[in-house]
Formats: structure tokens, C-alpha cells, sequence
């Protein structure tokens, strides 16, 4: 499938989980929407049947929270079906707002608290490493979580055990719960600070699916250091309304969100040919 | 291996484990020459890893490795492998229902002359919170060595407190310890359960109460959690129960022994451990003294208990 028709796919699922639920994280998982779909249409060999395969690629969902694009892309991979899906938050659910890999099919480590999924992927690329395995894995990082300590251990720790086959990816969506980084705790140039960390590092457009395919691809040619790609993203991705609300971390949408919400589904809809029925 | 320090029965189990089970990793942060698993390095190759000075990254790479398939065995200082690093032991690794072995070592007064910052009376209190998980704390090269055996075999969080260096003999490797407890002496009037250093001090304080015509059993209850709840109980009815360890008289043995007690056989209980105290510089024996974890403390409670 042509990635960004994916990518749209998982928006609209995104948004009807969220709109479903009636509040939840838009913006931070709007903005890591054409990642996932980079990943999931074109790089990770994986799939619902080898989902416990130890030769898979691992994807870790650092920033926890954005856990609902996640699961749109899973339930579009076949991982389950729909009416899973939008169980999302409910009482008793095996889709909770934060991934949990013992709950949900495909998610390959339960994160939420900022800065551990970094460091277990840093474990599975070196357990994988010690296996001399040739899989790849994935951590997307918010730019937010990167306030955490725990991130810098675990990228001093990537870096020292030179493990190439992790591609940890920065979603540099330049706000994070308060607001503006640079106004909470400047982050100054994450490319800058990740090469000085051992790491190869670029900045790409993390809009552009062609983009993040072209970078993933030419992190996999790089041996003897880890790649961080630092992606150009806006929080609340693809949507207007939340590309534009303020505060758009998590959101409880007031009736003019409401309306807009339905309106940017409606929208999407047609784009990607679904009956809503 | 009666005659081993703590630190070698550490390596000389985890390499008897890793010679035969690929899947078994040692971790440290910084602190290997202190447990002196050098040897670990030279055997273990790069399944031997030192993450440098950062307890949050070893405790997520743990995790991590476990996701693959390894079963890792995680050492650092208790304060560091507990209070430092919880949010990770308690997330990555319980939470996340990963299979990893803890070692926290220079449990309470062993930390010595590290001081206050270093000396934990707070790390089983934190770790008994983890759902579901496995604490223990083993006062015997035998016994460590079968408790990392068993939780080599075994699945989930574990957590083992121990002193890194020489520990006083008490048992020869013949003893079954799958229940959790091992009675090391008999008594009839009442029951002292201790574990790690201060199993010593309560053999004591029973041999010094003997000498006076009080017969009292002792118990090293040396699984935390799960705690054998048909050995408390059966105490319970016996007679009073002093409970003595190396810890805050909060959240330890002590409080696990007295929400047992409390919950089926209400009896009189005193816990002999650290009260509203932080850590402080000395040696074993002078922080014994001001920490009340004496032999005679434990006699004096137990007596007044009986009066």
C-alpha cells in the first residue's frame, strides 16, 4: 500500500479511538502517525503470525502516551480486530492508554513512565546483539522525554556497547505537556547533542513518509555506532485543529472540538475510501 | 564454600549457571571491583556487561535483554539496586513481568564506613510493594547460592539482599530450603524469626535465654516474600514472637511476620530493628550497639514479652 494512504488510515483510526473514548492524547499521537506508517508498511518484518518470532524487528514506544496511533497501526496489520480497538481505556481492557506488552498483541514492551522504554530497547538491541542476530530495533522517543535522565544513560549505554542496530526516533514535536520545550527546559539542537553522545544523527521531515523511509534506510548502512534521527514534527500532525490548539497534549474537547474532531474524520474518511456507516 | 565470602559464592554460582545455560547475563553498574566478579568478566565475555554508574539504565537494559530471552542477574549496592532505581525495577521489570535477578548487597549497618548515604533500612519495605515478585534475604553461602540457583529456574522479579563479605556458617548445603524458613533451633515458650546478620545475634539472645530457663525457637526466615505463612501462624500459637533484622522496623520482616500474626493469631509481638533512624558511619559492632540489634536486645524483648 502506498505509505501515506497507511499513514492517513492509522490518523483516522487514531482520531475515532480518541474521539470514541472522548479525550486522550491527540497531539503527541497525531505527530508520530507517517513514523508508524514508515514502519509498519516498510521497514519492520514483522506480522500478527511471527509476533513472538526472536527474529523479528522491535519497535518500543518510548513515549508511552501515544499509544493510541499504535494500536490504529496494529489493528490495521490484523494484530486484532476493531471492536478491540475501541476498548481503549475501558474498564477491564487489554488496550490501555500506555502500551503493555503482556496485554496487547505486537506491543513488544509495556512503557508510560518517560525514559524506561529507551533503556529496554537498549537491552533488546544487545540481547540481540549478543545473539549476533541481524534484526533491528526501533524506540521512538518524545521530545519531551528527553528531560528524563534516564534517556542519557541509556544513550550513553547504546553508544559505548555500539549497538548499530538500534534506530532510536526523536519525534521533535517541539511541545510537551506545559508547552513549548524550548520555554520548559530548551532542549537546544538534539542533533548536536546526540552525535556528541556517540550517536549518528539527522534531522528529517517527520511529515514526509519518503523522508523517514530514505533516513531509516541509510541508518541501516551505518555500522559501529547506534542512529538517532531527529524528526521535524508538529504535535497534533495532519489535523488543523490540534496542529493549531495550544494546549494539545491531552485533550477533553469542548463542543467546538467536538465538531472539529468529527469534521477532520468525516474528512479523512473520504480520503481513505472508509464507509462510516 | 562454607568458608567463601558472599561475593565469591556470587561468581561462582553465576558462572555454574551461565557454563550451562547461554541464556544467563551478569550485570553491574561500576561496582564490580567491589564484588569482585572480575572473574565474571574474563568467563562470561560479553555476556558479562558493566553499564558504568547508572542504575535506571541497568535495571531498563535488563529488562530489555529479558524481552530476548535472557535471564539477567542484576547487581549493584542495595540503596542503588532499591530506592535509587524503583520506578525501573518496579515499571520495566515487575510491572512488565520481565524474569530478572536482583542482588542488592551491603544490606543496613554492613554498609559501614560508606555512611548514611549508603546504608539501606528501606530496601525491603520498597521491594515487598512489587506485586507478585520473590525477596529474600540469605544469611549463608549455602543458602545464597541455592537461592540464585532457584532463581535461575524460577520466573519473575527477584530480589536478594545480602552482605558481600564472609558470613558466619550456619548450615552445609544438605538443607532443604524450598519452604522459606529453616528452624535452627527448638523451643517451646516463644519464637524469634530473624534473617540475614541478625539470625547470629537471635541464636544468641535464645542460648543467653536458656541460660536463664527460657526455652525459645529460632527461625531464619529468610523468604521475605513470599512469606511462609504456616510457620508465623504456628509460631503464633506457640507463644510471643520477637522478630530481629538488619532494617526499618517498618515494611521488613518484622512488619511482614506482624500482618500475618494479626490477620490469624493475634499474639504479643516486638520487632527488634531500625527505628526513625537514617544510617551513619562505624563498624558492624558499634552500629549493632546503637542501633539496638544486639543479642541482648532481642533477649530483653523476648523477656518481657513472656513476663
Amino acid at each position: 500500500m502506498d505509505t501515506q494512504k497507511f499513514a492517513d488510515q492509522i490518523r483516522y483510526y487514531t482520531m475515532r479511538e480518541l474521539d470514541n473514548l472522548g479525550f486522550g492524547h491527540f497531539g503527541g499521537s497525531l505527530s508520530i502517525v507517517e513514523t508508524l506508517a514508515v514502519l509498519y508498511e516498510k521497514v519492520l518484518n514483522v506480522s500478527p503470525e511471527r509476533k513472538d518470532d526472536p527474529d523479528r524487528d522491535y519497535l518500543v514506544l518510548s513515549k508511552g502516551h501515544a499509544g493510541p496511533a499504535l494500536y490504529a497501526t496494529l489493528f490495521l496489520k490484523g494484530y486484532f480486530d476493531e471492536a478491540f480497538l475501541f476498548s481503549l481505556n475501558q474498564n477491564g481492557t487489554n488496550l490501555p492508554s500506555h502500551p503493555d506488552r503482556i496485554k496487547t498483541p505486537g506491543v513488544d514492551m509495556t512503557t508510560g513512565s518517560l525514559g524506561q522504554g529507551i533503556s529496554a530497547a537498549t537491552g533488546i538491541a544487545k540481547g540481540n546483539q549478543l545473539l549476533s542476530k541481524e534484526n533491528y530495533t526501533f524506540a521512538i522517543v518524545g521530545d519531551g522525554e528527553l528531560n528524563e535522565g534516564q534517556c542519557w544513560e541509556a544513550f550513553q549505554f547504546a553508544a559505548h556497547q555500539k549497538l548499530d542496530h538500534l534506530i532510536v526516533l526523536i519525534d521533535d514535536n517541539k511541545k510537551q505537556l506545559d508547552g513549548y520545550t524550548t520555554d520548559i527546559c530548551d532542549p537546544f539542537d538534539f542533533v548536536e547533542k546526540m552525535r556528541a553522545f556517540g550517536f549518528s544523527s539527522w534531522r528529517v521531515d517527520g511529515s514526509d513518509v519518503d523522508a523517514i523511509e530514505a533516513a531509516i534506510v541509510q541508518a541501516k548502512q551505518l555500522k559501529g555506532k547506534p542512529t538517532a534521527i531527529v524528526l521535524e514534527t508538529v504535535k497534533g500532525q495532519g489535523i488543523p485543529y490540534f496542529e493549531t490548539l495550544v494546549d494539545n497534549h491531552h485533550v477533553r474537547p469542548d463542543e467546538a472540538g467536538q465538531k472539529a474532531i468529527k469534521e477532520a474524520i468525516a474528512k479523512l474518511a473520504k480520503k481513505i475510501e472508509v464507509n462510516q456507516g | 564454600m562454607k568458608d567463601l565470602e558472599m561475593r565469591q559464592v556470587y561468581t561462582k554460582t553465576i558462572l555454574a549457571l551461565a557454563e550451562k545455560d547461554q541464556r544467563v547475563v551478569a550485570l553491574e553498574a561500576d561496582l564490580a571491583s567491589s564484588m569482585g566478579t572480575s572473574k565474571l568478566k574474563e568467563q562470561l565475555g560479553k555476556r558479562y556487561i558493566n553499564v558504568g554508574i547508572m542504575e535506571a539504565e541497568e535495571m531498563g537494559a535488563a529488562a530489555g535483554l529479558a524481552v530476548t530471552g535472557f535471564i539477567p542477574f542484576i547487581h549493584t549496592f542495595a540503596p542503588f539496586a532499591t530506592r535509587r532505581s524503583f520506578d525501573q525495577v518496579f515499571l520495566s521489570l515487575g510491572y512488565a513481568q520481565n524474569h530478572a535477578v536482583i542482588v542488592g548487597t551491603d544490606p543496613g549497618v554492613t554498609a559501614e564506613m560508606n555512611g548514611g548515604t549508603h546504608m539501606p533500612f528501606e530496601d525491603l519495605a520498597l521491594m515487598r510493594v512489587i506485586p507478585n515478585n520473590h525477596i529474600y534475604e540469605v544469611s549463608d553461602p549455602y543458602q545464597f547460592k541455592a537461592m540464585l540457583e532457584y532463581a535461575h529456574t524460577a520466573e519473575g522479579l527477584f530480589y536478594i539482599r545480602t552482605i558481600r563479605k564472609q558470613a558466619k556458617p550456619l548450615y552445609n548445603g544438605k538443607e532443604d530450603f524450598s519452604k522459606g524458613y529453616y528452624k535452627l533451633k527448638e523451643g517451646t515458650q516463644g519464637t524469634i524469626f530473624a534473617s540475614g546478620i541478625m539470625v547470629e545475634e537471635a541464636l544468641q539472645a535464645a542460648d543467653d535465654l536458656e541460660k536463664q530457663g527460657i526455652s525459645v525457637q529460632v527461625i531464619d526466615l529468610f523468604r521475605i516474600k513470599p512469606m511462609n505463612e504456616d510457620i508465623v501462624i504456628e509460631a503464633a500459637k506457640l507463644g510471643p514472637i520477637v522478630t530481629a533484622e538488619n532494617h526499618n522496623v517498618i515494611g521488613g520482616l518484622g512488619s511482614a511476620v506482624a500482618e500475618i500474626v494479626a490477620e490469624n493469631h493475634p499474639v504479643k509481638m516486638k520487632r527488634i530493628g531500625i527505628k526513625e533512624q537514617f544510617g551513619q558511619v562505624g563498624k558492624i559492632a558499634f552500629l549493632k550497639e546503637i542501633y539496638r540489634l544486639k543479642a541482648i536486645d532481642i533477649s530483653k524483648a523476648m523477656m518481657n514479652l513472656l513476663d
